[in-house]
C-alpha cells in the first residue's frame, strides 16, 4: 500500500519549497513528485470508478483497488517532522503526571515526529535497562492500533490501517548516576539501548571536574551533552526571576547570573574538551551573549530556548500564577527581546518545549511550594508561528529551528527525500485557534497560555508513514 | 459610605479613601479599649478563625483581643496543631475551615500569596496577618494610624525605614501605604538587604543611615533576624549595629519631633539602642495599643461595616 500526499506546499529548508506530491511506501518516502506526475495506477483514476472511492467529507480517497490512498492536503504546508530535544514524559515513576503514551500522543498533536525525554524519571534513566524500557514502550505504542485521532469520521475507505499510535522517542540519559553529580553513567551501554544524548536536566552537575570528564568521555562516543545551566547555590530558595515583580510579590528571586555563569563555564569546558555542548532552555540576555561569543570562538556549542521565554515575561506571575512558574524562570522584557534576537541571528539554534507536566497536587498550592515547569508540546508550534507572523523569523528559519537543527544535533538526516523515513508534519498556516487545556492530550494542564489566540495549527503528523495525529475537522 | 472589599490582603489593593476609612474607624474604636467593660456587641454571633502557620505572639494576641472586644467568637489554629503537619494542603485546610462557616479567617503563612490563594477559595472574609515576604497590611495600617494620630497628617512627611527591606513584609506594606498617602519614603540597609527594583515601589534608597534619617519625621526600624546571618546578609550583629543601628546620636539628624517606631519584637543593641527605644521619641508601645483598635476596625469593616452594626 502506498500513500500519496496531494496538493500541499512542500517546504524543506535549503532543499525544496514547491507544490509537490509526496509518495510514501513502506514507511519511507518513495518519491517527491510534481502534482501531475502519474504512476501507472493513477492513469486509471477517472476511468475505473469501481476501483476508486472518495468520501466527500474526508481528505482521503483510494485508488487502484485500495492499493493507493490519496490524502488531499491542498492549502497545507508539509515540512520535515518536528523534533523536540527537551521533554519530560514522567514514566517511569510519575505516571500520574504523564505517561510515555500520553506524552507521545500530545507530542504528535503538537506536530512532533520525535521527542527526547529527559532522564529525571524515577528511577533515573542512568542505565541501559531504563533506556531500553522507554524505547520499547514507545515502539510498542507506535505499532499499536490505537491512535490519537479521536474519531475517524467515516472509514468506508479502510484508512484505519494508516493510523499508528504515537511519535518516536529518543531518550536522553543521565550524565551522572542518580543525577547526583558524582560518577559517570555507562554511556556506551545506554547508547546501544537507544540513548541519543546525555543531560542532568533538573539537577545540573555543579562540579566542573565531573562535567569536564563527562564531556570528554561523551565526545569519544559521539554523544552531545545537553546542559541545564544553573548554579544551585545562586538560585537557592528562588521561585521566580529576581527583579521588580519578585520584589513586589515578596517572592525570592533567581538571578540571571545563576544561569549565565554556568553557560560560560560549560562553554569553556566544551572549548577545553572539544565536546558537542547543547545549552538547554536559554532564558536570559547574558546567556545569549555568552553563546554568541562561544560560537564566534569556534566552540562546538548549540542552544535551545522554549516558546515561553520568547512569549512571556515575569509579569505573567503578577497574581501568583503557579502555571507561570518554571526553571529557569520567565525573565524581563529585555531578556525576552535578547532571546528573540538570539533566534534571529542564529545564536539560538533550536526551539524546544521543556514540556514539564505536573498535576494539580504540585501546582494548586502556595507559589513558593509549587513545582517548576509547564506543559508545552501542544502549544509550541502555534506560539512559535507568532515569530513568523511578526516578521522576526521566516517560515524556513522556524522549520530549521524546530526540525532540521534538532535532527542534525542528534546526527539524523531528516530531509524530505526518497529513502528517508516518512516523518512529516503538515501545518495549516491559516487556522486560528485558541488554547484550551481541556483539549490537551497530555495528562497535565499546567499552562500559562490558556485562552491565547494563535494562528497556525498542526493538521496532520505522519510518523514512519503512518498517521500519528490528524486534526478532527 | 461602605467598605467595598470582602478581604484585606495587601495595601496595594486599597485606595486612599479605603485607607482613610479604616484609619477613621480605628480611631473611633480606640475608646472601647479604655472602658471598664471593654466589649461591644457589634460582631456578636460572628466566628473568626485565627489561622497562624508561623510563630506569632503579639499579632495573634492583638487580633484575638480585637475580635473579643467586638464580641466575636474566636478559634485559633496554629502550625503545630493543624493538619498541615499531617500533610494536608493549604487549600484543603481552607475548604475544611470554610465548611464550618466562619465569617472571617485571619491567616498568617510563610508563603507569599497564601492569603490571596485562600481568599479565592472561601466565602469567608480573609484578613492577611502576614504572608511570606509579601504583605502585612494591618501592621502598615496601624503604623499609619499612629503617625496620623501624632502628626495630624501623613501627606508630605518624610518616612525613613531602616533594616532588612528584602525580607520584610512590613517594609513592603509600609512603603506602599505611606507612598500612597503622599509621604516620601526612604529606605536604607546594606545592599544585601535591598531587593532589586525596590524604587519601583515608590521609595528612595539611601546608602547610609545618616542620609536616610536626615530631616525624617518618622524613623522606622526593622528587626534584624539573627537567622539571616546564615544567608550571608551581613558579617556580624556588631558590624550591623555599627553601620545601621539607631542611637541617640544618629537620631539628631532627624526632625526635632521625630517619631521612632518598630514593629517588634526588638533586638535591643542591634538595630536599636535602648536609649532610643525607651526615649521620648519612641512610640513603639503606642503602635501596639493602636494595633488592637485598627484590627477591630478591619473586622468591623470586612464583616459588612454599618450594616452588621445595626
Amino acid at each position: 500500500m502506498k500513500i500519496r500526499l496531494k496538493g500541499a506546499r512542500v517546504l524543506d529548508p535549503k532543499n525544496i519549497d514547491d507544490f509537490k506530491d509526496i509518495i510514501i511506501s513502506d514507511g519511507k518516502i518513495e518519491a517527491i513528485v510534481d502534482p501531475d506526475y502519474k504512476t501507472d495506477p493513477y492513469t486509471q483514476v477517472s476511468e475505473s470508478p469501481e476501483s476508486n472511492m472518495r468520501d466527500t467529507k474526508s481528505p482521503f480517497s483510494t485508488h487502484d483497488g485500495n492499493n493507493i490512498i490519496e490524502i488531499d492536503i491542498t492549502g497545507m504546508v508539509a515540512v520535515p517532522g518536528l523534533i523536540d530535544l527537551h521533554v519530560h514524559l514522567r514514566e517511569p515513576g510519575y505516571e500520574y503526571k504523564e505517561t510515555i503514551e500520553t506524552g507521545l500522543k500530545a507530542a504528535a498533536k503538537g506536530g512532533f515526529t520525535a521527542v527526547c525525554p529527559m532522564p529525571n524519571t524515577s528511577p533515573v534513566n542512568d542505565n541501559s535497562s531504563i533506556t531500553a524500557f522507554m524505547v520499547s514502550r514507545a515502539k510498542e505504542l507506535q505499532n499499536s492500533k490505537f491512535s490519537s485521532v479521536q474519531s475517524i469520521s467515516s472509514d468506508k475507505l479502510g484508512v484505519e490501517r494508516l493510523y499508528s499510535g504515537v511519535c518516536k522517542l529518543f531518550p536522553v540519559g543521565a550524565i551522572t548516576k542518580g543525577l547526583q553529580g558524582e560518577s559517570l553513567c555507562e554511556y556506551s551501554d545506554m547508547k546501544k539501548a537507544g540513548m541519543v544524548a546525555i543531560s542532568d536536566d533538573g539537577r545540573p552537575v555543579q562540579n566542573a571536574r565531573v562535567m569536564r570528564r563527562a564531556m570528554e568521555y561523551a565526545k569519544g562516543l559521539g554523544l552531545p551533552v545537553i546542559s541545564h545551566c544553573e548554579d544551585i547555590d545562586l538560585a537557592r530558595d528562588g521561585a521566580m526571576n529576581e527583579g521588580v515583580v519578585a520584589t513586589k510579590l515578596g517572592i525570592k528571586g533567581i538571578p540571571n547570573a545563576s544561569e549565565s555563569t554556568i553557560v560560560m563555564r560549560d562553554i569553556a569546558l566544551a572549548e577545553l574538551t572539544g565536546a558537542s555542548l547543547h545549552i538547554a532552555h536559554v532564558s536570559c540576555e547574558e546567556s545569549v551573549d555568552a553563546i554568541r561569543n562561544g560560537k564566534q570562538r569556534g566552540v562546538k556549542v548549540t542552544a535551545e530556548t522554549a516558546p515561553h521565554y520568547f512569549t512571556l515575561t515575569d509579569e505573567a506571575i503578577s497574581r501568583y500564577d503557579t502555571n507561570a512558574k518554571m526553571n529557569p524562570p520567565l525573565r524581563t522584557e529585555r531578556d525576552r527581546q535578547a532571546v528573540i534576537a538570539g533566534l534571529v541571528d542564529g545564536t539560538i539554534d533550536t526551539i524546544a518545549t521543556d514540556h514539564a507536566p505536573h498535576s494539580l497536587l504540585e501546582k494548586d498550592v502556595e507559589f513558593d511550594r509549587a513545582a517548576f515547569g509547564i506543559v508545552g508540546l501542544e502549544t509550541s508550534l502555534g506560539l512559535s508561528m507568532k515569530l513568523v507572523q511578526d516578521g522576526r523569523l521566516s517560515l524556513d528559519n522556524l522549520i530549521e529551528k524546530m526540525s532540521k537543527r534538532p535532527a542534525s544535533i542528534l546526527g539524523i538526516n531528516n530531509d524530505l527525500k526518497a529513502g528517508n523515513p516518512a516523518d512529516i508534519t503538515i501545518i495549516d498556516l491559516d487556522a486560528f485557534w485558541s488554547v484550551n487545556p481541556k483539549t490537551f492530550l497530555s495528562k497535565s494542564r499546567n499552562t500559562p497560555f490558556t485562552g491565547f489566540s494563535l494562528k497556525g495549527e498542526v493538521y496532520m503528523t505522519i510518523v514512519d508513514g503512518k498517521i500519528a495525529y490528524q486534526r478532527e475537522s | 459610605m461602605r467598605f467595598e472589599h470582602k478581604d484585606l490582603l495587601d495595601i496595594e489593593s486599597l485606595s486612599v479613601k479605603d485607607i482613610n476609612m479604616i484609619l477613621d474607624t480605628a480611631e473611633g474604636m480606640k475608646e472601647i479599649s479604655n472602658r471598664p467593660i471593654k466589649k461591644v456587641p457589634t460582631l456578636r454571633g460572628k466566628t473568626i478563625v485565627l489561622f497562624f502557620q508561623e510563630p506569632s505572639t503579639r499579632t495573634k494576641l492583638s487580633f484575638d483581643i480585637a475580635a473579643k472586644r467586638l464580641s466575636a467568637d474566636t478559634i485559633s489554629i496554629s502550625s503545630g496543631s493543624s493538619s498541615i503537619v499531617k500533610g494536608e494542603t493549604l487549600i484543603d485546610t481552607a475548604k475544611n475551615l470554610e465548611s464550618m462557616n466562619p465569617d472571617i479567617i485571619v491567616i498568617r503563612h510563610p508563603s507569599s500569596g497564601a492569603a490571596e490563594l485562600i481568599s479565592r477559595r472561601v466565602k469567608a472574609s480573609v484578613v492577611n496577618a502576614g504572608d511570606g515576604l509579601h504583605a502585612h497590611p494591618t501592621q502598615a495600617l496601624l503604623d499609619m494610624m499612629t503617625v496620623r494620630e501624632k502628626k495630624g497628617r501623613i501627606e508630605g512627611l518624610n518616612i525613613a525605614i531602616i533594616g532588612d527591606i528584602a525580607h520584610s513584609r512590613v517594609a513592603r506594606s509600609n512603603i506602599e501605604g505611606f507612598t500612597k498617602m503622599g509621604a516620601t519614603v526612604t529606605v536604607s540597609a546594606p545592599p544585601t538587604m535591598i531587593p532589586k527594583g525596590v524604587e519601583k515601589l515608590g521609595c528612595k534608597v539611601a546608602s547610609d543611615i545618616e542620609s536616610c534619617i536626615e530631616n525624617a519625621d518618622v524613623v522606622m526600624m526593622l528587626r534584624i533576624q539573627k537567622e539571616r546571618q546564615e544567608s550571608i546578609l551581613f558579617p556580624t550583629e556588631r558590624e550591623y549595629s555599627m553601620l545601621f543601628g539607631l542611637n541617640t546620636n544618629r537620631l539628631k539628624g532627624a526632625k526635632r519631633d521625630v517619631l521612632v517606631m518598630h514593629p517588634g519584637p526588638m533586638n535591643r543593641g542591634v538595630e536599636i539602642n535602648s536609649d532610643v527605644a525607651d526615649g521620648e521619641h519612641s512610640f513603639i508601645l503606642e503602635q501596639v495599643t493602636n494595633g488592637v483598635a485598627l484590627r477591630m476596625a478591619v473586622f468591623y469593616l470586612v464583616a459588612g461595616g454599618i450594616k452588621s452594626a445595626d
